[in-house]
This record gives C-alpha cells, structure tokens and sequence, in this order.
C-alpha cells in the first residue's frame, strides 16, 4: 500500500452524478458512510477502486470519485480479484447484494474469500431483490411472501456469516444503514484488514421489503435486539445494559446481570481468535431470543493471495536463469540448421 | 539380402504409434519426433488419444495413437495414412490398421495377442485375416518376454518393468531408420535424475529394442529419410499450445506490460495456463479461477488495472464466458480470449479437433456485440497469431478471440527461433498522470480506440461498465447515443483492418478453382493444392487468419477465380459468413465433421469433383 497519506473531506470522494436510489433507501447512508471511512484512511484517491455487480447497491461507484467499474451480475468478486491480483497496491472494494453474491455470484464469492485475496466486500442485505422489483432472494426469511413466492417461500435463506466462515473467511462484521457511525467504523476496519474483509450491511429496502431490519434499527427496540461486539470488551447489551451473553456448554446464553451474575461471568469478545466456534455462533445469533450481532466479528491475521502470489513471482525470478522471451524460446532441445 | 541392401531412400515417411492409453506412446511418439528433429528432418505431428484418462485395457475406446510425419522435404500435415504401425494389442490393430499405407508395416507385440485380448478388441480370431491385411508387412515380436527377460535382473517389480516396452518398440524404430539412441538416453537421465534404477531400466530395454531389430534382420523395408534443407537458423520443436504461451510473453515483453492469465483447466486447452504458470520468472501472474467465467472475469479486472489480460478456453468454456466478453466489448477494454476448438456440441468430442466455434466466436453474444477473430493455422504460427491478437488488442482496446484447435495444441513441428526484437513494437494507449478532464470513451481519430487509464495514475479517476455510456462515461439510455456507440464500436472492429496484411494466395492469382481454408487445416489444403498442381490443375489456395475483420482484398481475390470451394472441419460456418459477407459468388463446400483432420486425398478428390462438375 502506498505510503504517502492525504487529508480529504467525505465530499471530496462524491462524484457529480445525480444519485438515482429511492428516497428513504438504506443506500444513501450507507454511500455516506462509505466516503466518511475512505477520508479518514487518507490513501490518495487514485489507489481506490471501486467494482461491483449488479442491483441497487451496485450503482455505488457511480457516485463515488475513485476509479470505478459497475459489472456484470455476480461477477464482482471475480473482477475485483483481478484487480487486486494485477495490481496490489491499490485498495479494491466490491459492492455488493444479497442476489448478486450469494445467488448467481456464490461461487466467485466463496473462492475469494478461500483465497483471502485483500479486498473489501459490502454486502447489502435486504433480503429481497429490488432492481427487478420485489422477488426473493437467498436471504429472504424463509416463508417470506414475494412477487415470486405469493404463497410464501419454501427454501431455507443463507445467513451471510455463517457462508463466510464457511469459505475459510478471516474477516466478518455486520452492521445496519442506519447507524452511519458504526459502519463508518466498521467499513475503515475492513480496509485495514488485509486478506478478504467481508461486512454484511443490513438495509432497509423502502420499496419492496420495507421495515425488515425494524427492530434492529429502530431507537426503542434497537438496544434489546442487537449487540454491538466490540475486541475484548463483555459481550454485554440491552437498554440498560443488564443483559450479557455467557458460554453454556457447547451454546451461547443469554443472561441477566445481576442475582449472581456479574460482568466478570460475560463471556469476553475476541475477533481475533483463530478458532472460529464462537464467531458462528456469533455470527448465527438472530430474533427472537438472541440479538443479532453488529461489530466485527472475526479478523483474523493470515496470508493474502495476491501477496503470496507476488512473493512467489519475486522469488522464482531472483533464482532463474531466464530473464526474458529469448532466453525462454531458446532453452531445451534446438539445433542449428546449416 | 543385408540391411543396406533394403534400405529406401524416402522423401518422407510416416510412423503411428499406438497402444492402451497407459502404454506410453505420446511419450514413444514425441521421443521418435524430437529425435528425428535433431536429426534435422521436418516434420508435423498428431496425437490422437481419447479423453479417459485410462479407459478399460485392451479395448478399442482406450487406444492411444500418436503418428509422426518426418521428411526430407518441407512436411505440412502428419500424412494421412501410415508407413509403420506400432500396434501394442490388438485393439490398436483394429483402430489404426485403417490409416496404414497399403503393404505397409506393422509391427505388433504377439504376447499381447491373446485370446482374450483378440475379442475384447471385437476379433473373432485372427486379426490379419479379419482386417485383410495379408498384403502388409507385419513384424511380430514377442516384446513383453524380450523386456523381462532383458530386465530380470534389475530388481524391479512386474509393474514397472511392464511400463518400459514402449522403448522396446521404439528401440526397433529407430534401428529402423539408422537413428542415434543419444537424445533418448539424455531424456530418461534428465526425467528420472532422481531414480538411477529406472534410467538404466529404460535405456536397456531401449538398447535391447534396437539391438533385437538387428538380430532378426527380417524387417523390410529399412528407411532412410535424410535432413531437410530447411533455412538456415537455430530450430526447435513446438506444438501449438506452447507456441500460444510463447507469443503471448513476447507481446506482453514487447508492451512492457505483465502478463495475466485467469483460466479454468479444460482440454485441450490447458497447456496453455500450465505452460504460463510455469513462467513466473517471467512475471506472469496465473490464477487458476474457480470457473470459466471466473476466468474471463479475473483477466477483465487484471485489464482494467493495466495487464495485459488472457483468459483461455475450448468451446463450451467459450459459452460460459460469452457474457462477460460481452462486458469486455462494451468497456472497450484490452484482452485475449484464446479458444482452442475442440469437437462439440456441449462436451463433445474433448480431445478430437474441429472447427465448429467460428460462428460462436463471431456472434455468440448479447447485443450489438462485434469482436475480432483471428485464427492460427499451424502449431508454430500460434505463436504469431498470439503475439498479433495481444497487440491488436492493445493497440485497439478490443477483445480479441484467437481460435486455435485440439490439432494445433498438441501438433509439433519445428520452428525456426525468432528474435524478440525483430517483433513489432506494441504500444497501448495508456494516460498519463494529468489535471485536466479525463473523458473515457474519447477516441483516436485514427483507430478508434479509447484511452485507458489505469487505477493508481493520479486525476484519472473514472467510471466504466456494462450500460450504454455517453463519451463521458455517464450511464446513457438516449437513443440516438446508443446508435451512435453501437456504430462506434463497430467501426472501431471493422477498422482493426489497417493491422490485417492482404490475403495471400499460394498459387496463380486466377484460375479455375480456388480453394479455401481458414485455422487448423493450412498444412492439409496446402498439400492438396499442390498435388492438384503438380497434376496440371488450375487451382490455388487462400488459407486465412484473419476472420474478423477479413483482408481488405478478400473480394478482389474471390472474383478471380472460376470457382470457389470453402473445406474446413465443421458442417460450413465460414461459408457461411463468407455468403453473408460476399453475396454475389457461389461457394462450394467440403466439410468433414469426424473429430480428425482432413486427408489430404479427400481435398484433392472432392476438388476433381468440383472441377468437372
């Protein structure tokens, strides 16, 4: 990563197009979080680039003035793994749906993150498809009544974070349109981590699932169904702060604090642990009964691909004795035609 | 009568080795070739093996073939029919006994021709008698007991030992044809450096082979094929797959751009992404992707941040990608699709050849969606054709589809070593640092082409992707700017004719007949146009390579000749744009959709057809 650092304001990242999202739509918070975290990085602006796939969300480049490229449907994850690969120097961010990467794009999604090629994945989770106006998709609540399941959905939804873990990941947070400060956080952590930082951002879609995410962002319910993981901080949550999460055998507990119970008995949030069985639970908690978790999850150190990769280039060509084409085309068997 | 007696000089001669899958004769074959290329023949090679990896021993399905065309003359094609078999079962007998000369050799392994191996390859008895082949010399050697009997003391297990009687018979080939054991011995002491039991193992029952041929002295004929006079210079042997690499590291040395390659194994493309993931020392960054799409993808990505981008398949890989190239179109941005054709439908014949993505290549996408389309039409052009669609590529901020095929990719032949520096220069249009406003699809007034700035040059922000675009880059659904693109962007295709040398004709430029190839099968309709010659015929041939955007005398040339015949190996796709693009003349067609290559004397009897028709 270049070295040289550089003041920028949050507008100085908006591009002069017109933004075209629904009013009300998530997006617009999120967008504003995302040119927040970019100006307190402070990499100068042509190391950023921007790529993303199809949906809503993937108008996002469009709106921000960095390099950008709005591709095709699913195929994010793969285009900016050739950035990253092609040139790693540069800050590469995927932005992202709940269709475009754990749909058609579930592939190059999983095999990113296996890789741990170092970019930085925003996923929108509005568990519906919105450009297409109003279909399913592989995160709706199963049951969920749409235009393409009027008598409710039959399949199983993925949880993104469990599909993270899954795939090797070292990186999951989650955070929620709404709270711009967190993401802000959030977001400027994932750029830091290197290897594939994923972050599931829940958002509200105005239009066709409107008030999905409504317990977990509005002020009155907010605190009692969701908790905010912070590293090395009591898992410890509610209004008033008298509610914690403890180990109980193999599961996670919900507790009260108090009547015994006190803040040393909180189970202790480490991200960075390498063992990923409470990162799952973790990341798998949902309404009702358990809040759902914001924060950074995992972050875990490990070995990126494209560095790995740009290692061994460096070392095989320190050692070989073909430095160019001529000498290439010119090793093993050739002869002299007189 | 003594050997020297018997021995023919011979301008050519053709050899097929055959056997099971795993009895080694792609090994047995490449050995023989590079050998003679040592020697300083010509030559041309054709493997031809099924797609099992290992199908069940001793049946026709699992008969690996690998036949080699050597000369002292200038050699275009592995010759249609065999001088010498090498038949190690009797299932290679009744696959190949169809392609060997009338009164040729075949030389077979009689322990192998048992009662239970005559009917698992479909014999009632007696294969000699039941394929006729009392005319033919046949060599009947008991190999597998010779290679025991020359290994027993040598400590090995059965397995291994049985693993070695491809050399046998390649031991007798070369006693055959007077040739020096050395480069073969050289071969097991660098193969097997770590393993001194199996080097002396193979070169014994090598020596052994040789030795036998000798002793027995029954073989007739014996053959002399001298050195070709080829033009002077440094040579090596190359098949089409490597010569691809190659070409494709020369363009990226002479653009002073890395190399990317993002590619999904597929046969018979692979060779391609093994060949360039072994060359990290020369930069290159291989990433194996998790699909064909990803691989398109990745080198997208890898083009917009300034590699110059390969992605490699073989047709159904090329359907999966159809999208993305798509993309690459729209977002005018640099790559190499390299397409090696194999028989289709859907998986088809994987490891036979064809011609049958043309029309995929030239239209199989969404939209308004013209690409270039260049073709290579022997193993060792690949080479050039590779160099020629990177640097039209670069130069034009197009993608390009270079088709080769299963023929090409495996095929070798020798190839005279070029200097990198006497390739033309390659220079992208790439932006430099600057203040003032980037506009992204500006174009050359010349080319066409757009600038291309890559993330990391300072003031060069800017947004590109798959909807219609204004100049500016701003995302467009104004009719008469999506017009304006579409023609843009066709024109900007259509233009890339300024790179395309004129069709040359070999033979007259007029005349009665004139045939037409494109890829793959130059060597076969060269052959053929000049046996028709040597016999008085009016006839000449217009191979092309560049298919998209065709040579600007294309017209010129067709209007020369009487009639017109287009051959190539599929069910007449080039015919077909060749109607569409050239409606006044009518096109005769040779077409053969085997999964093998033309014979030369198919080309050569359906012209005489055409001719006095």
């Amino acid at each position: 990563m270049n070295q040289e650092t550089v003041e920028y304001s949050p507008k100085d990242f908006k591009s002069d197009q017109e933004v075209r999202w629904c009013p009300g739509c998530g997006d617009h918070a999120v967008l504003s979080a995302v040119t927040r975290a970019l100006a307190e990085l402070k990499i100068p602006k042509e190391q950023f680039a921007f790529i993303s796939g199809i949906g809503c969300s993937s108008r996002f480049p469009y709106y921000l003035d960095t390099f950008g490229f709005h591709s095709i449907h699913g195929r994010a994850s793969a285009i900016a793994s050739g950035v990253k690969v092609a040139n790693p120097d540069l800050s590469v961010w995927q932005i992202t749906g709940d269709g475009d990467s754990m749909a058609i794009g579930g592939n190059h999604f999983i095999h990113a993150i296996r890789r741990n090629i170092d970019i930085n994945i925003i996923l929108f989770n509005n568990e519906i498809y919105g450009l297409t106006k109003g279909q399913y998709s592989p995160t709706s609540q199963k049951g969920a009544v749409t235009k393409t399941s009027p008598f409710g959905t039959v399949e199983e939804p993925f949880n993104p974070g469990e599909l993270v873990i899954g795939a090797k990941g070292k990186f999951f947070a989650r955070t929620i349109d709404t709270n711009v400060k967190l993401s802000t956080e959030i977001y400027k952590m994932a750029a830091l981590h290197e290897g594939t930082s994923v972050v599931e951002t829940l958002q509200n879609c105005v239009i066709f699932n409107d008030g999905v995410h409504k317990l977990l962002s509005d002020r009155e319910t907010r605190d009692d169904y969701t908790i905010v993981l912070r590293q090395g901080e009591p898992m410890i949550f509610g209004k008033d702060n008298d509610k914690g999460l403890v180990l109980d055998g193999l599961k996670l507990k919900v507790v009260k604090l108090g009547n015994g119970i006190s803040e040393k008995d909180i189970l202790v949030h480490d991200a960075q642990e390498n063992n990923p069985g409470v990162h799952l639970m973790l990341a798998n908690m949902k309404n009702p009964g358990f809040p759902v978790a914001l924060g950074v999850i995992r972050s875990v150190a490990a070995p990126t691909y494209d560095m790995a990769l740009n290692g061994q280039i460096t070392k095989v060509k320190k050692e070989t004795k073909i430095k160019n084409v001529d000498d290439l085309i010119r090793t093993g068997s050739t002869w002299e035609s007189q | 009568m003594s050997k020297s007696e018997r021995v023919i000089e011979r301008e050519e001669v053709v050899i097929r080795f055959s056997g099971d899958s795993g009895d080694g004769m792609q090994l047995t074959g490449t050995l023989f070739s590079n050998t003679s290329a040592l020697f300083g023949n010509d030559l041309s090679t054709f493997p031809d093996y099924p797609a099992e990896i290992r199908a069940p021993q001793g049946t026709v399905g699992g008969v690996s073939g690998f036949q080699v065309h050597v000369g002292h003359s200038e050699i275009n094609t592995p010759g249609d029919y065999a001088d010498i078999l090498v038949a190690m079962n009797p299932a290679a007998v009744k696959a190949n006994s169809k392609f060997v000369r009338k009164g040729g050799t075949i030389i077979i392994d009689e322990d192998n021709f048992t009662e239970k191996n005559i009917k698992k390859a479909g014999y009632e008895s007696d294969p000699v008698k039941e394929d006729k082949l009392d005319d033919f010399n046949i060599i009947s050697a008991p190999i597998s007991t010779l290679v025991k009997e020359t290994l027993k003391d040598h400590g090995l297990d059965p397995k291994t030992v049985m693993r070695t009687k491809n050399m046998f018979a390649l031991g007798m080939v070369y006693w055959l044809f007077g040739r020096d054991l050395e480069y073969t011995d050289d071969y097991f002491k660098g193969k097997f450096s770590k393993r001194p039991k199996i080097i002396e193992a193979n070169s014994a029952v090598l020596h052994a082979g040789f030795n036998y041929a000798e002793t027995i002295d029954a073989m007739s004929p014996v053959y002399k094929v001298s050195p070709a006079s080829i033009e002077k210079g440094l040579y090596r042997t190359i098949d089409g797959n490597t010569a691809t690499s190659w070409g494709l590291l020369a363009a990226a040395e002479k653009s002073g751009l890395d190399l990317f390659i993002g590619s999904y194994p597929i046969t018979p493309a692979s060779g391609i992404l093994e060949s360039l993931a072994a060359r990290k020392n020369l930069g290159v960054k291989s990433f194996q992707a998790e699909d064909e799409i990803a691989g398109i993808c990745t080198a997208i990505g890898a083009s917009f941040a300034g590699d110059l981008a390969v992605t490699t398949t073989s047709g159904p890989g090329l359907a999966l990608k159809s999208e993305a190239a798509g993309l690459a179109v729209m977002t005018e941005l640099p790559l190499v699709i390299v397409n090696v054709q194999r028989g289709g439908p859907s998986t088809g014949l994987p490891t036979k050849t064809e011609q049958s993505d043309l029309l995929q290549a030239l239209y199989g996408r969404n939209g308004e969606s013209p690409m270039v389309v260049i073709a290579a039409s022997t193993p060792s052009d690949c080479f050039d054709y590779a160099f020629q669609a990177a640097r039209i590529a670069l130069e034009h901020m197009v993608p390009v589809i270079l088709l080769t095929d299963g023929f090409l990719a495996n095929g070798s032949e020798p190839w005279k070593i070029p200097s990198v520096k006497d390739l033309p220069a390659i220079k992208a249009p790439l932006v430099k640092e600057g203040e003032d406003e980037f506009i992204p699809y500006e174009r050359d007034e010349k080319t066409l082409a757009r600038k291309w700035a890559v993330p990391g040059v300072k003031g060069r922000e800017h947004r590109i992707g798959g909807l219609e675009k204004t100049v500016k880059g701003t995302v467009s659904y104004i009719p008469e700017n999506h017009e304006n693109m579409v023609n843009m962007r066709a024109e900007k295709v259509a233009r890339v004719v300024s790179k395309v040398p004129d069709q040359k004709i070999y033979g007259d430029e007029e005349g009665d007949l004139l045939l037409i190839g494109w890829g793959g099968t130059y060597g076969h309709l060269l052959t053929a146009v000049r046996e028709l010659r040597d016999k008085g015929k009016k006839v000449s041939l217009a191979h092309f390579n560049y298919i998209n955007p065709l040579p600007a005398n294309t017209g010129k040339i067709l209007s020369s000749f009487k009639k017109i015949v287009v051959a190539e190996l599929n069910a007449g796709q080039f015919v077909k744009y060749l109607r569409m693009e050239f409606e006044d003349f009518k096109f005769y067609q040779i077409n053969k959709i085997q999964g093998l290559p033309f014979t030369c004397a198919d080309i050569e009897d359906e012209c005489i057809k055409i001719l006095e028709e």
